[in-house]
């Protein structure tokens, strides 16, 4: 009796233990299953399959999940929540959705792409977005998450009418393709036509663009500007892209953060600016502050956006307001760009063909292009359409009073170039931003931010310790 | 005659061991598992760069060094000042409304309700109440409207592009969150004390004063201390708050940096080493901390006894030289 029982006492404990052992064990024994480890095998074609039931998408915002469910013709219907659509042979796309600040999208997406191996074909990532400020750290042949266009069988001649510079721009040293955009990213000047037509007496397109046709230019209407009771611009990160893509070499050289001359000038003139009220002190931008400058009581003159910054920054602050057609365009004092996203099929998808259809429809489908220009605002990226729409007198949008604003863009997107990108882009802008800040607000002196810097991008970059940042003489 | 012994000595107590064995175990897999990791990977360069994995490289105390060198002072030093601010008026507050809630003269009516609200807060989220509080005193948020509207002021109030600002927004949310939590405590400790010694002090005309300082915070020393401890612990561990309020910057001129906040810099650059050595930094002053206040409180000779003996000694060694 008494052995029958210690018997049955130890086998619970047994079960006990062996219960809790087995919870963790699953994860690990898991890695051994499933295809090879995506490192390993570069470029290995046999990796990618055909035929799952779930399309998994990572995306750092709605914006193209909103394109995608308005233009995509195989969409049936969405879930509820929006965060599934539904295709009509049967396949639901899920959407995963981290923001992008502070560089959370990347952190997730780096997570899940590590346990792409393992994961189950139905949890596998199939497609993801990447923003021009780290398009390289995912399209490098040596990690292998991206697939080269190729091995999805498009090749250069299947996106003949794509602006150059934005295959350029995801080609890889082996000479691969490895993303696809629907979209170019000029930059331009938005102003307000209430403003134009108090301070400058005409809000004219052309004799705006002739008041801030350079930076002397553009400092003459300010100082007018702040003698009518406005503001400029909003803050000294409107500006800041407009410098940093005038730099003459890339963030980080080696192991070295270099930065540029014309990001000292841009922290100069930032503090000028700032201290003489020529801008309206906005700390940063995607805030409270910002979205409200732009709206209907706000007495900021204009912001440097590209086209999608018409119907994501600008639209939705003004939209049923005496403001939502209060707007116009007009080249910037100086040329830039700003983000531009790419669809990347990642390395280990199940859904080769439908990956490769997303990708081709929404980025080359002239008829989707064109919906996306007129209805959204968007600089498709189909250069002959965005021609022939800016000789089109009968294309213009509400938002900027009927003006078309494709002629304004068409020469810039041309001369894009993004050569002095680096993997570290984001990093190196949210840091330099944030420390220089400080000083902006009169807390702290040059050096002071300029040490913060080099802490800061010693963190977040453990690689660039060693290197240190060089300053520019 | 052998069977029998062995009988008499079988010793039902090795079940108690295999019935908390369960406990052990997860605590082996979950705590000091991660703990002897942690801590071996303090010694290593190990991080990433982008997705390839730099290392492990053994570096030995070379992580320590560096966090040493750096900041790291500077960030402990951060902490402290942003809990003692919300500790001191959170202790004070708790201490008066305690007893004047456990007061059996004060009839307060609503007593459970003025309980249920002041316990509100806590159930807020940190972050999600960290969010309000960004949202209520941001540049043009609410509580700058209001007083741009009422004339108290003539322009916006930046709170957090300076350091006294957004140190003490920290303060004032973890004051409001944890006052009412120390409240119910105290309370409970109070309600403890033996009613009989404040009618003895009342009948011999002590005063409200005198009965709080001479019986009421004596008596109650215990959970004092306790709160002091896990207050302390707590205030270490103090990062979603100042995380979500400054977006993670430690803004301004990271002087709301706190210790956690500085390993999460390092755990989302995925650099196990530095993140390893922080770690176990924190590791060593929450465990020193804890020994300075247990030492601070516990009273090492509770019934006089040792004292006594002590003196007994003495006055023999006297006696003895006379």
């Amino acid at each position: 009796m008494v052995m029958k029982r210690k018997v049955l006492c130890l086998a619970l404990a047994a079960l006990m233990v062996l219960g809790l052992l087995s919870g963790c064990g699953g994860s690990g024994a898991g890695g051994g299953q499933g295809s090879a480890d995506k490192g390993d095998a570069p470029g290995a074609s046999g990796e990618a399959n055909d035929g799952g039931k779930v399309l998994n998408i990572y995306v750092w915002n709605q914006e193209f999940q909103e394109k995608f469910n308005a233009n995509y013709p195989e969409v049936e219907k969405l879930s509820n929540d929006k965060s599934i659509t539904y295709l009509k042979d049967g396949t639901e796309v899920h959407w995963i959705v981290n923001p992008n600040q502070d560089g959370v999208y990347q952190q997730k997406l780096d997570e899940a792409l590590s346990k792409q191996a393992s994961a189950p074909a139905d949890e596998k990532i199939d497609m993801f977005l990447v923003e021009a400020d780290y398009a390289l750290k995912y399209i490098d042949p040596d990690v292998n998450v991206a697939l080269p266009i190729s091995q999805l069988g498009i090749t250069a001649a299947d996106v003949p009418n794509q602006y150059k510079y934005t295959l350029e721009a995801v080609t890889t040293a082996d000479g691969e393709i490895r993303g696809l955009s629907y979209q170019a990213t000029p930059g331009m000047l938005v102003y307000r036509r209430s403003i134009a037509q108090a301070v400058l007496g005409t809000d004219d397109p052309e004799t705006v663009a002739a008041a801030v046709a350079d930076w002397d230019k553009f400092y003459e209407t300010a100082e007018k500007m702040k003698a009518g009771g406005y503001y400029m611009y909003s803050g000294r990160a409107d500006t800041y892209r407009v410098y940093s893509n005038n730099v003459s070499a890339p963030w980080v050289d080696g192991n070295t953060v270099v930065v540029d001359q014309n990001m000292m000038n841009w922290v100069e003139r930032s503090m000028k600016d700032t201290q003489e009220g020529i801008n309206n002190n906005v700390p940063g931008q995607w805030i409270d502050e910002w979205n409200k400058d732009m709206g209907p009581d706000s007495k900021v003159f204009c912001f440097f956006l590209p086209a999608w910054g018409l119907d994501v920054c600008i639209k939705p602050n003004v939209e049923g307001t005496n403001a939502a057609q209060d707007w116009a365009v007009c080249p910037s004092p100086q040329g830039f760009y700003w983000g531009g996203t790419w669809l990347i099929a990642a390395n280990g998808t199940d859904n080769v063909s439908q990956v490769k259809d997303i990708m081709l429809k929404m980025t080359s489908d002239r008829d989707i292009l064109r919906s996306l220009a007129v209805n959204n605002g968007e600089m498709s990226n189909d250069q002959p359409l965005m021609e022939e729409l800016a000789q089109s007198p009968d294309f213009g949008i509400d938002l900027l009073g009927g003006q078309n604003y494709i002629g304004v863009l068409s020469d810039a997107a041309a001369s894009i170039s993004l050569a002095n990108v680096s993997p570290y882009d984001q990093g190196c802008t949210e840091e330099f931003q944030n420390t220089f800040g400080d000083y902006f607000n009169g807390k702290i002196d040059l050096e002071k931010a300029k040490a913060n810097f080099e802490t800061a991008i010693g963190e977040r970059y453990p690689e660039l310790k060693s290197g240190g940042v060089r300053w520019p003489e | 005659m052998p069977n029998e012994k062995k009988i008499k000595s079988v010793s039902y107590a090795k079940w108690g061991y295999i019935f908390i064995l369960p406990f052990f175990l997860t605590y082996a897999i979950f705590s000091v598992i991660p703990l002897v990791d942690t801590i071996r990977n303090s010694f290593y360069e190990y991080y990433y760069s982008g997705l390839k994995a730099i290392g492990p490289n053994w570096v030995g105390f070379a992580n320590y060094a560096e966090m040493l060198a750096a900041d790291l002072p500077k960030y402990a030093w951060n902490t402290f000042v942003m809990w003692i601010l919300g500790f001191i008026p959170q202790i004070v507050v708790a201490l008066v409304l305690a007893s004047w809630f456990t007061d059996a003269r004060l009839k307060i009516h609503g007593k459970q309700f003025f309980k249920v609200v002041i316990y509100l807060p806590n159930l807020i989220m940190a972050s999600a109440f960290a969010m309000l509080f960004f949202a209520m005193f941001s540049n043009s948020g609410p509580v700058n409207n209001i007083l741009l509207s009422m004339g108290v002021i003539g322009e916006a109030i930046r709170f957090m592009e300076s350091t006294f600002g957004a140190r003490t927004l920290v303060a004032l949310m973890n004051f409001l969150m944890w006052f009412g939590n120390t409240t119910i405590m105290l309370m409970a400790a109070i309600m403890g004390i033996n009613p009989s010694i404040f009618e003895a002090a009342e009948l011999d005309g002590c005063t409200h004063i005198q009965k709080f300082f001479k019986i009421t915070l004596p008596q109650i020393k215990p959970l004092l201390t306790y709160t002091l401890i896990t207050s302390l612990i707590g205030g270490l561990q103090m990062f979603d708050v100042p995380q979500i309020l400054t977006g993670g910057q430690g803004a301004p001129d990271r002087t709301t940096m706190t210790l956690i906040m500085y390993l999460n810099n390092h755990l989302q650059a995925k650099n196990y080493g530095m993140a390893g050595a922080l770690s176990v930094f924190l590791f060593i002053i929450s465990g020193a901390l804890c020994w300075i206040v247990f030492k601070m409180n516990t009273d090492p000779d509770p019934d006089g006894s040792k004292f006594a003996a002590k003196r007994a000694r003495n006055a023999a060694k006297k006696g003895g030289n006379a």
